[in-house]
């Protein structure tokens, strides 16, 4: 890192202008929070994976992560809905607030959560049954059995998934014969289905093709009225394209977290320039 | 040049390549040759009629089937009493089956071929399969009713076809009534008994109840009497006829028709005469039951006991197994108990089968069937209903022989199942439980399909274990009937592989059992196969189903 350099607009790595995006900016601070990260620090037995996280997750807008392999951004999103739980020798100080209750309190259903806090990785990973059943898998864990509201809530969220005219034909065929980006697209409106506050999205395009990333940023863009999104993104672009808020994470530290146009043309930390410009990572 | 032939990697290929078709030649010579033998022994040979000259100098006469030969040296046949001259050193002999136990004693004699003086295939000899002492083989003489002569020469053969088709039918008549109808009467009399025990134990023997319990008895001794009136009458009636058959040495004998299983002229059949009667053998062999100590009939209870006890086993085996590998892969905290105990588990597969024999002897029979039997029938003591062995302490006792098996193959597919499959799962609000119950289970059934596979393999070709828990030479029901409660677990059951080691190890006659215990072998193996393949197919289905995101 060479200190002694010049500051500039970044621009020429990310033209945030031709992007098209809308022009309004988003303080993290002073809009309504959804999610609270409370001086969250993570540890994989004695490494410490996380250091001190402090932020406030807008409510229905979308906050990308963003930074190096290895930073710890798919840490920090698997915390949301304590999918980090199945890992052995885990321990976590700090608090996460949802709506102002910590998840990790111990009077908290996981499963609960889990329904108020969807999640979809970043391979697509259906089920092996049916696209109806794949679908229709949450609202069968409630207990919900009726046909007609299965039908009505499956046909809903394909529609929302934008999966809906693709798929209307092979309801009940195994949903491991779609293509790799209907499949993701499956478990966005798998996700959907049970109808959660919150959408965790563990870098949900890296497996696909063009075409499917851009229909799944598109489908993010549909999504966010409804729900808070966060998305995890290797892709500087594309959290420039969906994201309202970015959080730029480097070596288990948030460095910066901030409305994403400012972030992208003026940032207020050195590493995020450098990182942002292509200077590492 | 070899060097680099070696280098290649040609050579081992080569080596691979041989031991896979060693291996497979084994496996096929093996099967040609229990098929072979077994499969022959079926078909119906010629009787060679011979004038003999035996060790005593006598000419004599003998009807017999040649069931086979070998050459033996001049001074064994001296030895044995034979005058030989010494400049011939190797003479052939042959083992021919000659039938009439009654008559003669033994049904099988060695002849030295140089000294048959005659020898000819008339096609007027007959055999005849009896119920009891064996083949019949000699001349058609007459054929009597009641005592008179009815038919004699060339008229005999048909009257003797149409006579034996009515015995043979009465014959059945009679069966049914003594092994289904007097054999449910005998059931439900039983049951009466007992239940008439159990009320004198519980104190509930007001006399209303006892009188009701009585009136039953006289009901089932009704129907006892009229069938038993039947039965007097059936049995007059087959004993009505009979033939005058002539034996190969001029002895006539009379042979009553309700001993005659078949009648037939071997010589005189016809190629196509000789396949309808093979296939007609076949059949009885796999559908009828055995008779005379099982060296002759069928081995239907036997196939029948074999492929129950594996289903049952299958049924206990699985959820057994399929529970202790869940909760050792998903729920156990990994560390050195579970990994003693999963070495434990394995190391059970290597326990020599004998001692689950015991163990399911010693445990379950006298253990947990004792108790049983204390707890819940008194009113049968002192007869055990469960303290004995029985179908259900054998299957119980395989289960415990393969459950290591089903439990490793189990932990294999559950541990391939991708974790992004059981993150979706628990992303979406499922519990543990839910998780492995709706999605990562039904995709290790194909793991578990193949535990069961092998398990099968081996439950189905366990014999020593049975013989202490349940398996006997010859059961008089089997374990399924017409009688409710239908399945009767505590009856002790016939096994195919006891039945190998019974007929060619225990049988009074064993020249006569040998070609039965290969035919025997090759119904077993057919039966694992047949199994095998089932269960295969269900595995193949459900790994077409549950084809997961191996990519």
């Amino acid at each position: 890192m060479n200190n002694e350099m010049p500051k500039r607009t970044p621009t020429h790595a990310i033209d945030i202008e031709a992007l098209g995006r809308m022009q309004s900016r988003v303080d993290p601070e002073s809009a309504e929070t959804c999610l609270e990260v409370k001086n969250l620090s993570l540890f994989y037995g004695e490494k410490q994976a996380l250091f001190d996280i402090n932020m406030k997750i807008p409510k229905q807008k979308v906050t990308a992560f963003i930074g190096p392999s290895g930073c710890g951004k798919s840490t920090l999103l698997r915390c949301m809905n304590r999918m980090n739980d199945l890992v052995d020798d885990l321990k976590i100080n700090g608090e996460l607030l949802l709506d102002n209750e910590n998840i990790y309190a111990k009077s908290v259903d996981v499963a609960e959560l889990r329904r108020r806090v969807g999640m979809v990785f970043q391979k697509p990973n259906p089920f092996p049954k049916s696209v109806y059943e794949n679908v229709a898998y949450g609202l069968r864990l409630q207990g919900i059995n009726s046909r007609r509201t299965l039908d009505e809530v499956v046909e809903r969220a394909l529609k929302r998934a934008a999966l809906w005219d693709e798929v209307r034909d092979r309801l009940h065929d195994n949903a491991l014969g779609l293509s790799g980006g209907q499949q993701q697209r499956l478990v966005i409106a798998r996700a959907v289905a049970i109808e959660p506050e919150v959408l965790l999205l563990d870098e949900p395009a890296s497996a696909l093709d063009p075409i499917s990333t851009l229909k799944i940023e598109e489908l993010i863009y549909e999504l966010k009225d409804k729900y808070t999104i966060v998305i995890v993104t290797h892709n500087m672009q594309q959290a420039a394209r969906v994201s309202d808020c970015t959080a730029f994470l480097y070596m288990g530290k948030l460095i910066e977290f901030g409305d994403t146009n400012q972030l992208f043309t003026n940032p207020r930390k050195k590493q995020t320039e450098d990182y942002i410009t292509g200077r590492y990572g | 040049m070899i060097k680099d032939w070696i280098k290649s990697g040609n050579p081992w290929i080569w080596l691979t390549a041989s031991a896979v078709s060693v291996s497979l030649i084994l496996v096929f010579g093996l099967l040609l040759l229990i098929a072979t033998r077994g499969l022959a022994h079926f078909w119906p040979k010629d009787l060679l009629a011979i004038t003999y000259l035996d060790r005593a100098g006598e000419t004599r006469n003998f009807i017999g089937e040649i069931h086979g030969s070998e050459i033996v040296s001049a001074e064994r046949l001296r030895d044995s009493g034979f005058d030989i001259n010494v400049d011939n050193t190797l003479y052939e002999r042959l083992l021919l089956k000659i039938g009439n136990r009654d008559l003669g004693g033994q049904d099988f004699k060695w002849v030295v071929r140089s000294r048959i003086q005659q020898q000819s295939l008339p096609a007027a000899v007959f055999a005849a399969e009896r119920r009891e002492w064996g083949n019949f083989y000699g001349y058609l003489v007459a054929v009597k009713q009641e005592g008179e002569i009815v038919a004699q020469g060339e008229h005999a053969v048909s009257a003797l076809e149409e006579r034996l088709g009515r015995a043979q039918e009465l014959y059945e008549q009679i069966r049914d009534i003594e092994k289904d109808e007097i054999g449910a009467i005998n059931y439900g009399m039983e049951r009466l008994r007992l239940k008439q025990r159990k009320m004198e134990l519980d104190k509930n023997d007001s006399p209303e109840n006892l009188q009701s319990i009585e009136q039953e008895r006289s009901e089932y001794r009704q129907q006892y009497d009229a069938l038993q009136n039947q039965l007097i009458k059936l049995y007059k009636d087959i004993e009505r006829d009979a033939i005058v058959a002539k034996t190969a040495d001029g002895q006539e004998v009379d042979l009553p028709l309700a001993k005659i299983v078949r009648v037939y002229y071997p010589n005189a059949m016809s190629l196509f005469g000789k396949v309808l009667f093979y296939l007609e053998k076949i059949l009885e062999f796999v559908s009828d039951e055995p008779r005379e100590a099982n060296t002759e009939g069928g081995v239907f209870p036997a196939i029948f006991g074999t492929v129950m006890m594996v289903m049952i086993m299958s049924v206990m085996v699985t959820p057994f197994g399929v529970v202790a590998a869940v909760y050792l892969r998903e729920y156990a905290k990994q560390g050195i108990l579970t990994r003693t105990i999963r070495i434990a588990v394995n190391n059970l597969a290597g326990v020599p089968s004998i001692v689950y024999g015991v163990f399911g002897l010693g445990f379950f029979v006298y253990f947990l069937g004792g108790n049983i039997d204390q707890l819940f029938f008194p009113e049968s003591a002192p007869s055990p209903m469960f303290g004995t062995p029985g179908i259900l302490w054998s299957s119980l006792t395989l289960a415990i022989l393969t459950v290591p098996v089903v439990i490793v193959a189990t932990e294999e597919g559950l541990s391939r199942i991708p974790k992004a499959i059981r993150e979706g799962s628990l992303a979406l609000g499922a519990t543990k439980a839910e998780t492995l119950w709706r999605t990562v289970l039904p995709m290790a059934s194909p793991a578990v399909m193949t535990g069961l596979i092998l398990a099968i393999a081996r439950a189905a070709g366990e014999v020593a274990p049975l013989m202490l828990v349940g398996v006997v030479k010859l059961a008089p029901s089997l374990p399924m009937d017409a009688n409710a409660p239908f399945l009767h677990l505590d009856r002790k059951f016939m096994h195919l592989g006891f039945h190998i080691y019974d007929v060619g190890f225990q049988s009074p006659n064993v020249e006569a059992a040998r070609p039965l215990v290969y035919a025997t072998a090759l119904l077993l193996v057919l039966v694992i196969v047949v199994l095998n393949l089932t269960a295969i197919a269900i595995r193949n289905h459900l790994r077409e189903k549950y084809r997961s995101l191996e990519q």
